[in-house]
């Protein structure tokens, strides 16, 4: 019995490796390497820390990817709370004892690694809302009660990270929350009204603002009025990014970057780099590369038989998307300049490792698609 | 346990939120990329320039200063180079340690210290500080031998003006020195090619052709990155050095004219009669030019300005002296020219002489007795050319001596510092000063005393007129420059019968070459160095009764009311070419103390005569 168990389970794992989507593991590959040789660009075209860092990182997470895709899906949504639970103590951990890094306390010392909790909160947050609202019934969606208990899950890791403090990723976790509750079915006019709402509140929230963020809003509509300043960063981006041109200057031949008048290149500016040095065409082959991913992505959620596999992918994928959007816009000038990575090609291994979770929970749905939930 | 039925509600919720959302994202990305487009596409020309911009910096090197060259391509201002020791104060990373070791290995003075310390804080870091601009071989190396210690020290090697004939052409050149913010607002040009501590002209030729002179920056280019370091050279463009400049002078005899004027105060200037090319201008005393293009040093600058005989002032060009009697020939030939006098016109010198209820005193007490017009020039006879002058009126001689070159710039705008002189007339004096013309005025201008004042190149050109015949000349100091500017009225008489030129000219002859002649003493036999001339010995201040019953020697009055001695002559008197002026100031007369100089340098100058006439044909002959 025992051992037709083992034998069974064994014929499982052919089952689920062949059930792996190869497109979306081609895809991650694929953007993992491009990744690195902008990354080995970035260090002036030689292997020096930032590259061997990242591909130290993309490989472990690649592989822990690998892992959590075969872990059943059900595993996932049992441990829903728990790890948002975790996250939360993690991020108090955080306000009370964490690291501070160039004027913000966002990182936790774990001895062989510095750990960004509100990273992590950017996957766990769906993972949490997702799990709560496939046990809701449609018609208690909308109920008073959830619409409350969702808000309370979304302003409480966003509360704890707004005071690190860390505006971006506190605006990417309440986005990935927001979106759960659009794809769940909340009313549409809540999202309207809240919309409205803030929009209106838009000056209050300026007037709350940190005066380096009120620059940055200041800067981002008119660069010109700091060019060596506040705006240097965003004007110096657009200049890369247009010198570039269609072909681009050439692989390690980005002048803007070499020679340093790029500010963040490593992290939030490297699509910058990237699109210096393979113009408008490697622009818009790596936004190709997202979008099947994010389709990818999508149509695993379709094909999920639980609703709670599919709320997260979809989710997930919005978020992916909004990640991307946001940093671009960012790079391109048309957003103000807000801390927010690019999936898996900037440096940092808390964002590629929450990616990373991410994905692989996506994987996992896809392999156990037809596995039906409680 | 959810019902079959609410998952069916869900998911047909859940999908029409997905292909809406789907849908936005799309538009999104298009977005995105047409923003990639405007970018990367549209205003790519743009961005690449600004691209270019931000990595490409130019660099201004100093240009070459070009060369002056005399008559025979000497080199009399060129370049040589100087050894600097350069400091960026951002590249250095302890500038204090750095300054320090550079103050002990260079040996340098406290004060030179604070002075170095005080131009680096007013400076940008980026900035390039000069901490020596000229540094002997030993030093230079022994700072080689250091840098492995001094981070950030550049040893340069740059190019700087040199005079090798040191204080000889200084009134001349004029001296090099930093530009100033002056300088830079007043000429275009040097704004232009400005770099710091570039050195322009401040006085002389080398200020009136700075645009020639100045040359082209060299220009490096370099790739820097985001901090200004310098990456890689991208072009090196070199500059043209300035143009040469080429003077008429002759280099021997401005140095015997420097020779002869040492430790006197004075002017010595030749010209050649027929093309005006001045041969030799000198004022005495000089100063050495090199020492102003590294900046002269504060004690160095009081001694030049302090000094009484006044070594700033160009005494040849801006110095307005009386002409005494060298302004005889003139007022001699003027009342030739009107008729005034015959040659045989005679007046008798008692020593003095009562006009209009004033005396007027000859220089020799117990009178020359009857003189005629020769004898007077020869004896320079004050009587005569009072009663000569009275017969004439200051608005004839006036005229004659402005045709000659008096009483007007001889180069023009050549040079900034030239002075008019002052030919007076009764009109001038209506105009300039509201007062009628006393009569009196005219019987001392007659003697050159009183209100004109004439500057020594004057003299030289109004001798030279003389000399040639009476015919105009323009005298230059520059060669090969009057292609297209050859004057229309250059060898127009400006008599109206040669012979009173003749008789002029003999009567100077006279004054030298036979007895009892001012000059008589300074006279040469050799009929090819012989030469005609005219003394003047000017009084700077009124002679009063009791200094006529003094008489005193030179050497017993003060220094500054000792009379000035000048000289004025031509030759060789068979065949003229040459004329010359000498001034000496406060020096006592003109016939014991200039007109000895005179015999000097006409002895040099017919002996270079030949050198220069056969380098000009070899010039020719060459072409």
């Amino acid at each position: 019995m025992f051992t037709l168990n083992r034998l069974s389970n064994n014929n499982n794992f052919y089952q689920k490796l062949k059930e792996l989507d190869f497109i979306l593991l081609a895809c991650i590959l694929l953007l993992g390497f491009i990744s690195l040789t902008t990354m080995y660009s970035t260090d002036g075209g030689e292997v020096l820390f930032h590259t061997r860092s990242h591909f130290t990182k993309f490989f472990i997470f690649t592989s822990l990817m690998l892992l959590i895709s075969f872990l059943n899906i059900r595993f996932w949504f049992s441990i829903g709370y728990v790890t948002y639970i975790i996250v939360i103590a993690m991020l108090i951990w955080t306000v009370n004892f964490g690291v501070t890094a160039s004027g913000s306390q966002r990182w936790i010392d774990l001895y062989f690694i510095n750990i960004q909790p509100s990273e992590l909160m950017k996957i766990f947050i769906i993972l949490c809302l997702a799990k709560y609202f496939h046990r809701r019934k449609i018609e208690n969606v909308n109920s008073f009660y959830s619409v409350i208990i969702s808000l309370i899950i979304i302003f409480l890791p966003m509360s704890l990270v707004v005071i690190q403090p860390d505006l971006g990723t506190a605006l990417l976790i309440s986005i990935s929350g927001i979106m759960v509750l659009w794809f769940a079915g909340l009313n549409q006019k809540y999202f309207f009204y809240s919309f409205l709402i803030s929009v209106l509140s838009l000056p209050f929230i300026i007037s709350f603002l940190k005066p380096y963020q009120k620059l940055r809003i200041l800067t981002f509509l008119n660069p010109d009025r700091d060019p060596l300043g506040a705006g240097y960063q965003i004007i110096q981006s657009k200049i890369a990014v247009g010198s570039g041109g269609i072909f681009g200057k050439g692989f390690l031949k980005g002048t803007q970057s070499y020679l340093e008048f790029l500010p963040e290149k490593h992290t939030d500016f490297i699509f910058t780099l990237f699109s210096e040095e393979f113009g408008f065409i490697g622009s818009v082959f790596l936004l190709l590369i997202y979008s099947i991913i994010i389709y990818r992505i999508i149509y695993i959620g379709f094909i999920s038989r639980s609703y709670f596999a599919k709320l997260f992918c979809y989710s997930f994928g919005a978020s992916i998307f909004v990640y991307i959007v946001i940093n671009m816009s960012m790079v391109l000038g048309m957003l103000p300049i807000v801390g927010s990575p690019l999936p898996i090609m900037s440096y940092g291994g808390s964002s590629m490792l929450a990616t990373m979770i991410g994905f692989g929970i996506v994987m996992s749905a896809k392999i156990h698609s037809q596995q039906s939930i409680a | 346990m959810l019902s079959q039925s609410d998952n069916a509600v869900k998911l047909n919720s859940i999908n029409r939120r997905v292909f809406i959302l789907s849908a936005a994202k799309i538009i999104i990305f298009g977005g995105i990329i047409s923003r990639l487009f405007f970018l990367q596409v549209k205003e790519n020309k743009r961005y690449l320039t600004l691209s270019d911009k931000n990595r490409i910096r130019e660099w201004k090197l100093p240009p070459v200063r070009g060369d002056f060259k005399d008559f025979f391509g000497n080199t009399i201002a060129g370049n040589f180079e100087s050894y600097q020791l350069h400091i960026v104060p951002e590249q250095v990373e302890n500038f204090r340690y750095v300054i320090n070791r550079v103050k002990d290995i260079l040996e340098l003075s406290d004060k030179k210290y604070q002075k170095i310390i005080k131009k680096k804080n007013e400076i940008k870091p980026w900035e390039t500080l000069v901490v020596a601009d000229n540094l002997s071989w030993e030093k230079f190396s022994r700072i080689n031998n250091h840098l492995y210690d001094l981070n950030g020290v550049k040893p340069i090697i740059s190019i700087s003006r040199n005079y090798p004939y040191k204080e000889n052409f200084t009134h001349i050149l004029g001296y090099v020195s930093q530009a100033n913010e002056n300088d830079i607002l007043l000429n275009e040009n040097i704004k232009n090619k400005f770099v710091p501590g570039l050195k322009i002209g401040k006085t002389g030729l080398e200020k009136s052709f700075e645009d020639d002179l100045i040359g082209d920056n060299s220009i490096e280019r370099y790739e820097v990155n985001a901090y200004g370091r310098r990456i890689s050279q991208l072009a090196f463009k070199n500059g043209e050095k300035g143009k040469t400049v080429k003077l008429t002078i002759d280099t021997e005899i401005q140095q015997l004219a420097n020779q002869l004027l040492k430790d006197k105060a004075g002017s010595i200037c030749v010209m050649d009669i027929f093309t005006g090319q001045v041969v030799a201008m000198h004022s005495s005393p000089s100063f050495d030019p090199n020492a102003f293009v590294f900046g002269i040093s504060q004690d160095e600058w009081q001694l030049i300005r302090n000094n009484p005989m006044k070594p700033l002032l160009n005494k040849t060009l801006s110095g307005n002296y009386s002409p005494g009697s060298t302004i005889k020939p003139i007022v001699a030939l003027s009342a030739l020219e009107n008729g005034i006098v015959s040659p045989g016109f005679t007046v008798k010198c008692d020593g003095k002489r009562e006009m209009y209820g004033q005396t007027y005193h000859c220089w020799k007490k117990e009178g020359h007795g009857f003189m005629n017009l020769k004898d007077a020039m020869k004896q320079s006879c004050d009587s005569y050319f009072y009663e000569v002058a009275r017969r004439l009126g200051v608005d004839r001689l006036s005229d004659t001596a402005k045709k000659f070159g008096l009483g007007k710039k001889v180069f023009g705008d050549l040079f900034e510092n030239e002075k008019n002189g002052l030919i007076p007339s009764t009109s001038w004096k209506k105009n300039a000063l509201g007062k009628n013309w006393l009569l009196g005025e005219t019987i001392i201008t007659g003697i050159g005393q009183g209100y004109i004042q004439t500057t020594p190149i004057q003299l030289c050109l109004m001798t030279a007129q003389i000399a040639n015949g009476g015919y105009k000349i323009y005298p230059k100091i520059i060669l090969d420059n009057d292609d297209g500017l050859i004057k229309k009225d250059k060898f127009t008489p400006l008599y109206k019968n040669s012979k009173n030129i003749k008789i002029v000219q003999e009567a100077m002859f006279s004054s030298t070459n036979e007895v009892r002649g001012t000059s008589y003493k300074s006279r040469i036999e050799d009929p090819k160095y012989q030469f005609a001339g005219k003394t003047g010995t000017v009084q700077v201040k009124r002679i009063t009764k009791k200094d006529r019953e003094l008489d005193l020697k030179t050497f017993e009055i003060p220094y500054e009311d000792r009379d000035h001695a000048l000289y004025i002559a031509f030759g060789p008197y068979k065949n003229p070419s040459y004329a010359i002026s000498i001034l000496v100031e406060h020096g006592g007369s003109g016939g014991s103390v200039a007109a000895p100089l005179a015999k000097k340098l006409f002895k040099k100058i017919i002996d270079r005569h030949e050198v220069r006439k056969n380098f000009e044909n070899k010039r020719y002959l060459d072409i």
